[in-house]
């Protein structure tokens, strides 16, 4: 695919979120910026604190009432999603995006059977009748394979187990036919064999109906599996951005280097992972460098402290840094 | 080497209420069976991985190990003496506490928020080896320095620390009572990729220095395969493999153990590794037909002889163990197993 010629489906500018609390500004998310191109998948990898999920949150409208956005622009097949009011977000959540959250059993509605919970969202934004939309519920049950779906369909989130549950966070999702899926971290919580169905079948209806996906994990390695393109995220700061395979194989930013380091590998051994040494800034900080990670950084020199240069290497591989390796 | 802890025949059954109807004799209770007949050893100095899904019954194990938890049956000795027979409420007060401790798995949710890091890594100390206030001081002291926790954050509250310190204070804790066999319950899986190195480190550099035996619970088998020489692998309360991480990681023999591995996102950049799917839901721990494999609901390659009689866990050479009537080996040692296919599940009492 060659982004020059395909127009973004989502575009991210200059995006600034901060955080007001009672020990000060917390500077969250700092100018970043990406696209999303129709039917990829885009990961966003970083520590916990990082600014991942709160970029996701952003996209959507949810952010909490204590967030501000500062500057930046959310584009969205010509319109900024930023300056919609609430009534139109409501339309595009659901029907245009979707969101699968990281607990799907504390995102679930305890009390009400997970068929009607579908069925509520296909009624909302496909403006089907109740009954219909209840029958619909179970296609897509049928769909994210999950067995004797009439009978699911009847059953609460309780009596469900935590891949199933997760399954009709899918389910519920894709239920419109998205054109963005926003997967904030879909599998932490599940085992490993769980998360490998998990993440395949959501791949599959990707693949299937065109849809892109942004995937937030902290989990390099899955990752690696998932993604077409991996965002690197440190301190609010999106410091590399590049195709998989090019990310892992010759990595430009140190962070990157350090983060593929620290992350074990089935052929590596305990001497060879490498810790990344300092930890993340106090986001709470006023003199917070241009570039976050010059405090941990081992290539930190003096001319680091300039503004922040964001270099096109080429055209899909960029990176936040005034000494690349 | 010489074993330090040995478990045979672990059992341990929760009940449950079931709803049996309204005709008195369908109302017997229903158990959940969490541990089902597991045998085990730990030599000296040695790191053991135990590996399984949640719900697999590894915490319980552990728990009963640890004689945190009494077991329903079977015997526990430690170092030659039989500990299984004690208690868990009296075990608190035997001189052989301190040999067996533990590192649980949330380091926030086990520190007393109202102790600070001195008082938690000091607790343990007071209990089981009292001693002067200065030795006390001293012995904190040394452990803190030990697992890398600066001196001046031993005033602070776990609040006032962050997740890879409160890490490094519960390990410190459980080393103050000079342990012999220290249990970790996925001591890294709260933390950061970044943390995690630097922890999974430091509890090298300990069982180096110290001469420690490990028995490392966790679900994340990169990290299993980086700490551990032998691995353990649990599902549905029974161990289905067992054997050296290379053998066991380089070539499964159970079908379960081959898909939890393909399962393992990996980096590597020369396409994925062909993925085995599990189909089917895991069967329930309430109840279970004893003549059934625990794995048959999920299995790629079950027949009708693994509905009518379960497999045990049996050997397959050099040191390895199998439960699996039909494990993936390689030919020449085929033939070996043949012969032990008749045993099967021995579920009594």
């Amino acid at each position: 695919m060659k982004p020059d010629e395909v127009v973004p489906l989502l575009t991210v500018e200059d995006l600034s979120v901060e955080f007001r609390t009672r020990s000060g500004t917390v500077h969250a998310v700092d100018r970043i910026g990406f696209d999303i191109y129709p039917g990829e998948t885009l990961a966003v990898v970083g520590e916990s604190g990082s600014g991942k999920s709160v970029t996701s949150y952003a996209i959507m409208g949810i952010l909490d009432n204590a967030a501000r956005v500062t500057s930046g622009r959310v584009l969205f097949r010509g319109t900024d999603l930023l300056k919609e009011d609430e009534v139109r977000m409501r339309e595009i959540r659901g029907r245009e995006f979707a969101m699968i959250f990281q607990n799907p059993r504390t995102a679930l509605n305890p009390i009400r059977p997970v068929g009607k919970q579908i069925a509520d969202v296909l009624s909302r934004h496909a403006g089907l009748s109740a009954s219909e939309a209840y029958r619909r519920a179970i296609e897509v049950l049928a769909q994210v394979k999950i067995p004797d779906p009439e009978r699911r369909a009847r059953a609460y989130p309780f009596e469900l187990s935590g891949g199933m549950c997760q399954r009709v966070m899918i389910a519920m999702a894709l239920s419109c036919r998205p054109a963005l899926l926003i997967a904030d971290e879909p599998t932490t919580g599940l085992d490993a064999t769980i998360q490998a169905v998990i993440m395949d079948l959501i791949g599959e209806i990707a693949q299937a109906q065109g849809m892109a996906t942004l995937l937030i994990t902290h989990d390099l390695a899955l990752a690696s599996e998932q993604a077409d393109r991996i965002a690197v995220m440190h301190a609010g700061h999106i410091v590399e951005i590049a195709p998989t395979k090019d990310l892992l194989t010759a990595p430009r930013h140190p962070y990157t280097r350090s983060l593929i380091a620290a992350t074990p590998a089935p052929a590596a051994s305990l001497s060879e992972l490498a810790a990344i040494p300092g930890a993340l800034p106090d986001l709470r900080r006023d003199d917070l460098p241009p570039c976050r990670y010059s405090e941990r950084c081992p290539r930190h020199e003096a001319d680091c402290d300039g503004p922040l240069p964001l270099e096109r290497l080429s055209a899909r591989h960029t990176v936040a840094c005034w000494h690349p390796l | 080497m010489t074993v330090l802890l040995e478990a045979r025949g672990l059992v341990k059954r929760f009940a449950v209420k079931k709803d049996g109807g309204w005709w008195p004799l369908n109302r017997r209770p229903s158990q959940i069976f969490a541990v089902d007949g597991v045998s085990f050893s730990v030599a000296e100095g040695e790191t053991v991985g135990l590996v399984g899904e949640s719900g697999c019954g590894k915490s319980t194990l552990v728990r009963i190990v640890a004689r945190l938890l009494d077991a329903t049956s079977g015997e526990i000795t430690f170092g030659g003496a039989d500990i299984g027979s004690v208690p868990a409420r009296q075990f608190g007060r035997m001189p052989q506490r301190a040999n067996i401790q533990m590192v649980f798995q949330d380091p926030t949710d086990s520190l007393n928020p109202r102790f600070t890091a001195f008082d938690a890594i000091a607790d343990p100390v007071r209990r089981l080896r009292p001693m002067r206030r200065a030795d006390l001081k001293a012995r904190v002291f040394e452990m803190a320095r030990l697992c890398g926790l600066p001196e001046e954050l031993l005033s602070r509250f776990p609040h006032q620390l962050s997740g890879g310190q409160k890490a490094r204070v519960g390990i410190a804790r459980a080393l103050a009572v000079e342990p012999k066999l220290l249990i970790l319950d996925e001591p890294t899986s709260a933390l950061d990729v970044s943390v995690q190195v630097v922890i999974l480190h430091l509890l090298q550099e300990l069982k180096e220095r110290l001469g420690l035996s490990y028995l490392f619970i966790s679900h994340d088998l990169n990290v299993v395969r980086l700490l551990c020489k032998r691995v353990l692998v649990m599902y549905a309360g029974r161990i289905v493999e067992q054997g050296s991480t290379a053998d066991v990681f380089g070539a499964p023999a159970h079908p379960y153990t081959a898909a939890l591995l393909s399962a393992i996102p990996s980096m590597s950049t020369e396409g994925r590794r062909a993925r085995i799917v599990l189909t089917g839901e895991p069967v329930s721990p309430i109840d279970p037909d004893p003549n059934v494999c625990r794995f048959y609901s999920r299995c790629p390659s079950g027949t009708s002889l693994c509905t009518s009689a379960g497999p045990a866990l049996v050997p397959v050479g050099s040191g390895r163990e199998v439960a699996c009537h039909f494990p993936r080996l390689a030919q020449s040692e085929v033939g070996r197993v043949e012969g032990v296919r008749a045993g099967s599940y021995n579920t009594t009492g």
